[in-house]
């Protein structure tokens, strides 16, 4: 073992301290997203002009980049196993997937954003269009900050300083990964499936 | 395992009562600059028709005196407290996260110094929206100066430090307990720290999403709360308050903590019904998120929304009464000491059953919509956080200062600032009660000689200057316990909590040896730990990088201060590379 694997302390919860502390992390992040969506619902149809949500969605080409983002987990999951089971082969491959999958999720909301600013919808434009852009921004950056989380984690692999020791380490980085899925699911659901 | 001094061993460290001390020095330097600001309003108001201070001015005193002793002067107080009592408490040598504990200090300091800054710049463009800085009234057509940028921008940062305390301190208290502490036995402030903490957790997002919306109005030209747009400044008042409800309960509830602990120690005898003060705070905690709309029954949400806001808000004072009544029991028949630390306690009992009560009074909607806006309401909630929570944060200085420094604060001098305290409170705020009730509004600079109030207003003046000298007593206090207190020794008040336990000030690992906890009042249930002579005990080393990193926050900050957009890369990249070097410098826990 590395000179870096973490002493198991005694917590009087038997949990680890970390994780413990990233779940409430987590649970904070629901009201930070919950806040995010009320908005969102309260303001629907209040806007005073166009666009509106059933002129400019694209439902198709939005639900590839969530298929996209919902089969990261997916790879999360497996990088997750291959981490625990000391397999770092298939450890860098499926991290890089996740970072990869979180790539193009963000390649398609730049896609979708510079298509919406030049069919005339800004922040500024109309209501929906500045609590879209803030509810499904603020979501970008937390997948923004995934990937880069993927990417250190793939690097560290690469350097030969990540293993089994540090599968908690790596479980973390999957919780916040399929906590920012979720939410898409949310924000898919009620943003773009149930749009009025 | 000697304790390294100089300037380098306080800006890296991360022990939890160094950061306790960096807490409350701060704080409590920001308590006196918020009760200067007091001070100037009262000058204003000592006469009707004043012109001691411009119109300007006076709305940037009021809304920075209610910000900063919100946000930067009673929380931060409360902070020091979790900070170096809780884990003493539980019988911890550190918090769960030292270093993410260095870093909510930092973080707290920098949207401090930030925040205030803007009294310094040319003209003082200082925030002047009120603490609650209603929209439209925040929004740029009506408030183009960068006063609320300071302001907005500063509560972003300070946010932030209360969320890293609020994770860590859930955490600590969850999982960092000696063997054998279990919940029910977990001393009260450190109960009501945990309550507070989920409270903070919770509350903070919400006042994020609404100062975001607001910064995207004012700096992006966006909509949020313009009605022009069919925005609806209402949403500000949702979000606002329903962050700004539990805030209150952040603010009350370690205080109450505080009175816990004070009461059973100086009546020598255990808290009357523990599991009942217990769950009754965690009550608080829980209803403390369904009573907001009681800030704005004014508003006019129409009679369903009023009738169910009162019923929440009526009920929430049963939990509470539930409290008053067991410290009050706790006392009974106990062989009660009236030393400051107590007087303090049993202030504060009677000072938040006044506030409590007017409380209730507002939540009536008929009887608010006389209320609002008035002096009552600021009588009111005086009573309830300076009546109540300084009262309580005064009872824990007096209690744990000499665990803290290992000397007791003089009690004859103590005992004349507990009086001018009192007597200051009370003159101060006590008649504006009736200057509320008989029409004169708040947050406005001066008032009519035809109203009919300028005596009780005088009252109120020469209140708050004694308030002012029964502060000069305890900084003097302070000062002169520094060389000349009585050396305290483990446990000067006969208390019955760990913290007790050990010597005064505590070494730099806390304990020698980990207690076994065996019951609720340790020290008095059974001897204290045999004393064993220590093995190798690990302690965190410090850390630049917590610092480093929450420079970034201020740095990003400036960007849509001065509209200048690379900086907001400087400082992404400042708490980037701390953030980096912090994760994987060495560093055990």
């Amino acid at each position: 073992m590395s000179h870096a694997a973490p002493p198991t302390h005694y917590t009087s919860m038997g949990l680890d301290s970390r994780k413990m502390g990233f779940w409430a992390f987590i649970g904070s992040e629901c009201l930070l997203f919950g806040s995010l969506i009320s908005t969102y619902l309260v303001y629907q149809g209040r806007s005073v002009s166009g666009p509106t949500p059933a002129q400019i969605l694209n439902i198709p080409v939005t639900s590839i980049s969530t298929f996209d983002l919902l089969m990261s987990s997916l790879w999360m999951v497996l990088a997750l196993a291959a981490v625990q089971r000391g397999d770092m082969k298939w450890a860098k491959v499926w991290l890089l997937g996740v970072a990869i999958g979180g790539t193009i999720f963000l390649g398609f909301q730049f896609y979708e954003f510079s298509s919406f600013v030049r069919e005339g919808l800004t922040m500024q434009a109309n209501l929906f269009g500045a609590t879209f852009f803030i509810l499904t921004g603020t979501h970008g950056a937390h997948v923004t900050v995934g990937v880069l989380w993927m990417l250190t984690l793939w690097v560290r692999a690469l350097q030969g300083k990540l293993g089994p020791q540090h599968a908690m380490t790596v479980e973390i980085a999957g919780l916040y990964w399929h906590f920012v899925d979720v939410i898409w699911i949310v924000i898919f659901t009620l943003v773009y499936l149930l749009h009025k | 395992m000697s304790e390294a001094t100089g300037l380098k061993s306080w800006l890296t460290t991360t022990d939890h009562k160094r950061i306790g001390k960096l807490y409350f020095w701060t704080a409590f330097v920001m308590f006196l600059i918020g009760g200067l600001e007091a001070e100037l309003i009262r000058i204003q108001l000592a006469k009707p028709e004043n012109t001691f201070v411009t119109a300007d001015t006076y709305n940037q005193l009021f809304t920075m005196h209610g910000t900063t002793m919100v946000f930067m002067a009673l929380m931060p107080l409360a902070a020091a407290f979790f900070n170096y009592i809780v884990p003493l408490q539980i019988g911890a040598r550190d918090v769960a996260f030292p270093r993410l504990n260095a870093f909510s200090y930092w973080v707290f300091l920098l949207g401090t110094v930030f925040m205030n800054a803007s009294w310094l710049l040319p003209h003082h463009p200082a925030p002047d929206g009120g603490w609650f800085g209603y929209a439209t009234l925040t929004e740029k057509q009506f408030n183009p100066g960068p006063n609320i940028d300071f302001w907005l921008l500063g509560l972003q940062i300070l946010g932030i430090a209360s969320l890293a305390a609020g994770f860590n301190f859930i955490v600590t208290i969850l999982n960092l307990r000696a063997p054998g502490m279990k919940m029910m036995r977990l001393p009260v402030f450190s109960w009501m720290t945990l309550v507070t903490s989920f409270l903070m957790i919770t509350a903070f997002p919400v006042i994020t999403v609404a100062l975001v919306f607001l910064m995207f109005d004012r700096v992006f030209g966006t909509h949020f709360y313009l009605p022009s747009a069919g925005g609806d400044p209402v949403l500000w008042q949702h979000l606002f308050w329903l962050f700004g409800h539990p805030e209150v309960y952040i603010l009350i509830l370690p205080a109450m903590g505080v009175v816990s602990e004070v009461l059973p120690t100086f009546s020598r005898k255990p808290l009357f019904g523990y599991t009942v003060v217990v769950y009754s705070g965690v009550l608080i905690g829980f209803m403390g998120w369904g009573v907001w709309s009681h800030h704005m029954f004014s508003v006019g949400l129409g009679p369903i929304a009023d009738s169910v806001f009162a019923l929440t808000t009526m009920l929430i004072a049963i939990p509470t009464g539930v409290k008053i009544f067991n410290w009050l029991a706790t006392l009974w028949g106990g062989q009660i000491r009236l030393t400051t630390a107590m007087c303090f306690a049993l202030g504060f009992i009677g000072l938040f059953t006044i506030g409590g009560l007017s409380g209730v009074t507002h939540a009536s909607p008929p009887a608010d919509l006389q209320q609002t806006d008035t002096y009552y309401v600021v009588a009111h909630f005086h009573y309830v956080l300076f009546g109540g929570t300084m009262m309580g944060l005064f009872a824990g200085m007096y209690y744990w200062w000499p665990k803290m420094t290992g000397r007791l604060l003089s009690e004859p001098l103590g005992l004349v600032h507990f009086w001018l305290t009192f007597i200051g409170m009370n003159l101060t705020f006590f008649p504006m009660h009736f200057t509320g009730l008989l029409g004169m509004p708040r947050r406005v600079y001066t008032y009519s000689h035809d109203l009919g109030v300028d005596d009780m207003n005088m009252v109120s003046t020469i209140g708050a200057v004694i308030l002012g000298i029964g502060m000069i007593v305890f900084v003097y206090n302070i000062w002169r316990t520094r060389k000349h207190g009585a050396v305290a020794g483990p446990n000067p008040w006969g208390g019955a909590t760990l913290e007790w336990s050990i010597p005064s000030p505590p070494p730099v690992h806390n304990f020698d040896v980990i207690p076994n906890v065996t019951s609720r009042l340790p020290l008095w249930d059974s001897s204290p730990a045999p004393k064993a002579p220590p093995g190798h005990i690990h302690v965190p080393g410090g850390s630049w990088w917590p610092m480093v990193a929450a420079a970034g926050l201020p740095l990003m900050a400036l960007a849509p201060l001065t509209h200048t957009l690379w900086i907001v890369f400087v400082g992404g990249a400042v708490l980037i590379y701390g953030i980096y070097r912090w994760a994987y410098e060495p560093f055990e826990v």
